[in-house]
């Protein structure tokens, strides 16, 4: 009976040879693709077993991490004052996918970065636990608190940019949402209730929302007439008459909110009283094409501005003559980001050159080695530096004497543009009130700010733009000038 | 005149090599402490205060166990005891670790299973005792061939009468005592019976038949049990949801049946109606189908019981995961998250512990001590002097063989999960006294086949031969 034992022995040694085999292949040949697997809790579980490294605005954290102890996470996430910083930060739960710099710079705040990779290895030999980096950002915190209290309970957001470099300086929406409430395991009652909630509160108006840019839309157009040489500078005398139709239309006058003389007046009376039939026949005069031109050169039509948080596209479309007049005063299809706007103003401001935005200064590793610098880039050059001037003095009369006067600083100039922007079918909703600006000093201009407001049903005339937004980019203007002095 | 035996048998015998035995021993005992030590290094920070007393605890029951071998089978196979108490100690050890489980705790059914455990391995050892001291010689068992029939035919049918658990029946409740896997001892005593019966039977089995088509085909009355037991182990499957068992008792009784015949016939007429029983049960019974599903697809499994869709089991792909994470080198002890399997994590899932806190090195070593028990019933089996013993310990290991192949392939992978125990490792009191039962009559069959033989009577005509030199 020897002989058949032999084979079972055979039959046996198969079998468990069969098992090493299956062994080797999980846990060798497939073992990266089953550990990284989306849906294997290990990879949460591991992303909060040390803390997070850090989001640092003016030297302080405005994260967190605490110790919780959790079943199945040791760490949690939590936020300084986070409903004001939460257009900045975005949020990292132990449930849900992390947004803005929470996700964009994940890798860096983990720890799992390649260029952490030295770090691990010296905290593996060390025996010290993995740490994350820490992720330094342009912003001004007294330019943010600003912002945030100055929207208050309104709707609205704030974005606020150094023309000189690009740097964010402050982004705020409200209403906003503090992410600590949303970082645990068990909070997923806290996240149906925000994103149920018909305010919005998580939607990040300051980047992600575009809204119609009203007459701060004018600034463009101004732009655009002086570039493509259809007026040599603000004081020239326009060519728009009293009553002007708007093109290929029955006699449909595009009529002007003010009382104010605005036939043939100067493009820099045209900026001061608001104006729709200058710019709205400026823009039919250069045509959707050279317009289009124009916004693309501010940075409209951009699919991928990363800042480096994704920023939604601002449009500026094709479109007929008509609607590429009323365009021109920013009431038809084109709308902008708060960002956007606040990019209108900075170019200006900076003498014609548009630098790119960012919000991220530097990458730290755990052992406060910078590993990343960002370099403030150019992006375009919207203006030459002569028209930029010629059309800084424009928009410093608006604040001087014209609607924008709420934001007048004593000592400063201070250049800018109300809007009102109509929306809604047949217009019927509340308009959105719109005010871009920005702050000169000796060296050139420190800020510039774009502040919208949504749903004031105070007033419906152009002057909402300067009694409701103008102030909010007074303050945050003044504090980046106290800040920076 | 030096050795004048001229018989097969040698009376010299061979070495007893209880001292090997002895120092497999004692390392068998000195690893699970290290990892026990290491476990609570890793989860505390601090030696864990047990420590001693389980050590104490391990070492004394696997002393006791080496004593009584070296007294009553003093030349039995010296690497089966020490393989088995590894086996249990890092078994133990495991399952500790996942007592301290946050997760395990948090869930409604916990109850810590280290304490049971070792108190059933002290059980089981008493019993593997009981066997090597009572057991004088394995042939006695023999006579019991049809009440073994009987005792594994009630132990089979015994759960019956008990509620499912976890969509099979298998178990069945004593009050008081907890619940019991008869499978378990029911593998044991159907061996003997098979063994029994197969001695008297194998002329008939192997001799009467026709050639066909190369194959020898068994005689019609002598199908007779060899359907009895296929269609036992069918119903099995049907009536307990028990997959593994009844591919358990099926595999065993076709190994021991081809060594008893040494007809090949017989394992492809046990193959195909193995692959027809499977394939007609699967047809219609939704718990074997949805296993084979979760065994195709376990991700898919995983989400739809996610989403709370009742009927999936999430655990496959926990287990698969598992695995992936632990790698090549493993997390280290306590290190690892396999007690995300939930419930199973300790008893069928065992493996994916082992698998992911000690990586592919340590599941390779597992397999491997795995690999060594059965190697070492066949080299029993094949030292064996009398048929029975012969067929006794082929049955004995080629169950063990297909257990751990069944257990380990479900667990990885490789085939649909049954939901058997991992001999010795997995919690489950039954599962380790009737292996250490099992390791038992295995050492006294070794005992049996490694003695040496008694003296042969002295052969009068070696006296009578003078050699003449010229």
């Amino acid at each position: 009976m020897n002989k058949p034992v032999r084979r079972i022995a055979i039959f046996c040694g198969l079998l468990v040879l069969a098992l090493m085999i299956r062994g080797n292949w999980l846990q060798f040949v497939k073992a990266d693709e089953l550990k990284n697997d989306k849906n294997n809790m290990r990879v949460n579980i591991a992303r909060y077993s040390q803390p997070r490294g850090n989001i640092i605005v003016d030297g302080q954290e405005i994260t967190g991490s605490k110790e919780v102890n959790g079943i199945n996470y040791k760490y949690k996430r939590t936020y300084k004052n986070g409903e004001m910083w939460a257009p900045v930060t975005g949020y990292s739960s132990q449930v849900y996918k992390p947004t803005l710099l929470e996700g964009v710079e994940d890798k860096i705040l983990t720890g799992d970065d390649d260029r952490l990779f030295f770090n691990r290895t010296i905290d593996m030999i060390t025996g010290k636990g993995k740490k994350g980096g820490d992720v330094i950002t342009t912003l001004n915190a007294k330019a943010q608190e600003a912002a945030f209290k100055g929207l208050g309970s309104k709707k609205g957001a704030v974005a606020a940019i150094d023309p000189r470099t690009g740097k964010i300086l402050a982004l705020a929406s409200t209403p906003s949402y503090d992410p600590s409430r949303i970082a645990g395991a068990n909070d997923g009652d806290a996240w149906t209730k925000l994103n149920d909630d018909k305010n919005k509160p998580m939607l990040n108006r300051a980047l992600r929302e575009t809204y119609p840019p009203g007459s701060t839309f004018k600034v463009v157009t101004a732009a655009a007439a002086l570039e493509n040489g259809l007026y040599k500078d603000v004081d020239e005398k326009t060519n728009s008459p009293k009553g002007w139709t708007l093109p290929d239309t029955r006699n449909l006058p595009l009529p002007n909110e003010t009382p104010m003389p605005c036939d043939n007046v100067s493009m820099r009376a045209a900026l001061q009283w608001s104006c729709n039939s200058v710019f709205g026949k400026i823009s039919a005069d250069l045509g959707n094409q050279k317009m289009i031109e124009q916004a693309n050169k501010f940075g409209y039509n951009n699919d991928d501005l990363q800042i480096p948080v994704g920023v939604s596209k601002s449009v500026y479309p094709k479109d007929n003559r008509p609607q590429n007049a009323m365009a021109g005063i920013g009431q038809a299809s084109n709308r902008a980001t708060p960002l956007q706007m606040a990019m209108v103003a900075a170019a200006v401001a900076n003498n014609g050159k548009l630098m790119e935005p960012y919000m991220v200064d530097k990458l730290r590793a755990p052992n406060l080695n910078v590993i990343e610098t960002h370099q403030p880039k150019e992006l375009s050059r919207p203006l030459s530096p002569e028209h930029a001037q010629t059309l800084q003095s424009a928009m410093e009369t608006v604040v001087e004497e014209g609607t924008g006067t709420e934001a007048k600083i004593d000592g400063v100039k201070v250049g800018g543009k109300t809007g009102t922007a109509q929306h809604g079918v047949d217009n019927s909703g509340n308009p959105y009130a719109w005010f871009i600006s920005y702050a000169k000093k000796g060296d050139g201009s420190p800020v510039a700010v774009a502040v919208v407001i949504e749903g004031s049903n105070t007033m419906r005339d152009d002057i909402a733009g300067g009694k409701l937004a103008a102030p909010i980019a007074k303050g945050v203007m003044e504090a980046v000038l106290n800040s920076s002095k | 005149m030096p050795n004048t035996n001229t018989t097969t048998v040698s009376t010299a015998g061979q070495p007893s090599r209880r001292n090997t035995e002895l120092l497999l021993l004692a390392f068998a005992v000195i690893l699970p402490c290290f990892a026990y030590a290491n476990v609570g290094l890793a989860l505390d920070g601090e030696m864990p205060s047990g420590m001693l007393g389980y050590g104490m605890g391990l070492g004394l029951l696997a002393g006791v166990g080496h004593l009584v071998v070296r007294k009553f089978a003093p030349y039995a196979d010296p690497l089966l005891l020490p393989l088995a108490t590894v086996l249990n100690g890092l078994g133990l050890v495991i399952i500790w670790r996942l007592d301290q489980s946050k997760r395990l705790q948090a869930s409604k059914t916990f109850a810590p299973a280290a304490t049971n455990q070792l108190l059933f391995s002290a059980l089981g050892i008493a019993l593997f005792v009981a066997v090597v001291i009572f057991l004088k010689d394995h042939r006695v068992l023999q006579r019991y061939t049809y009440i073994s029939m009987a005792v594994a035919l009630a132990l089979l049918v015994s759960p019956l009468f008990f509620p499912a658990k976890y969509g099979a029946r298998i178990w069945i409740t004593l009050p008081g005592l907890g619940s019991l896997q008869p499978g378990e001892f029911a593998k044991i005593v159907l061996a003997v019976f098979f063994a029994g019966y197969l001695m008297v039977k194998r002329d008939a089995l192997a001799l009467a038949s026709r050639r066909f088509m190369g194959m020898y085909l068994p005689r019609g009355r002598d199908l007779g049990p060899i359907l009895a037991v296929w269609a036992f182990s069918i119903l099995i499957l049907v009536f307990e949801t028990d997959l593994g068992t009844s591919l358990l008792f099926f595999g065993m009784f076709i190994v021991m049946l081809y060594v008893a015949t040494e007809r090949t016939s017989w394992i492809v007429f046990g193959l195909l109606m193995s692959a027809a029983g499977a394939v007609g049960v699967a047809s219609f019974e939704t718990h074997v189908q949805q296993r084979v599903q979760a065994w195709l697809d376990p991700l898919g499994e995983f989400l739809m019981s996610k989403k709370g869709i009742a009927g999936h089991s999430e655990q496959s792909m926990q287990a698969l995961w598992a695995f992936g994470s632990g790698g090549v080198s493993g997390t280290g002890w306590g290190q690892g998250n396999s007690d995300l399997i939930g419930f199973a994590a300790n008893s069928d899932f065992i493996l994916a512990t082992v698998g992911e806190e000690l990586g592919l090195a340590g599941l390779m070593a597992i397999v491997l001590i795995y690999g060594l028990i059965v190697e070492r019933g066949v080299r029993t089996s094949l030292a064996a002097r009398d048929p029975f013993g012969k067929l006794l310990a082929i049955g004995l290991a080629g169950a063990f063989a297909i257990q751990v192949f069944v257990v380990a392939g479900g667990v990885t992978g490789l085939i649909p999960l049954t939901g058997m125990t991992m001999p010795f490792m997995a919690q489950g009191g039954s599962s380790v006294i009737a292996n250490w039962a099992l390791i038992a009559i295995l050492l006294k069959i070794s005992d049996a086949a490694r003695r040496p033989a008694p003296t042969p009577v002295s052969n009068p005509d070696a006296e009578m031969t003078q050699v003449v030199r010229p």
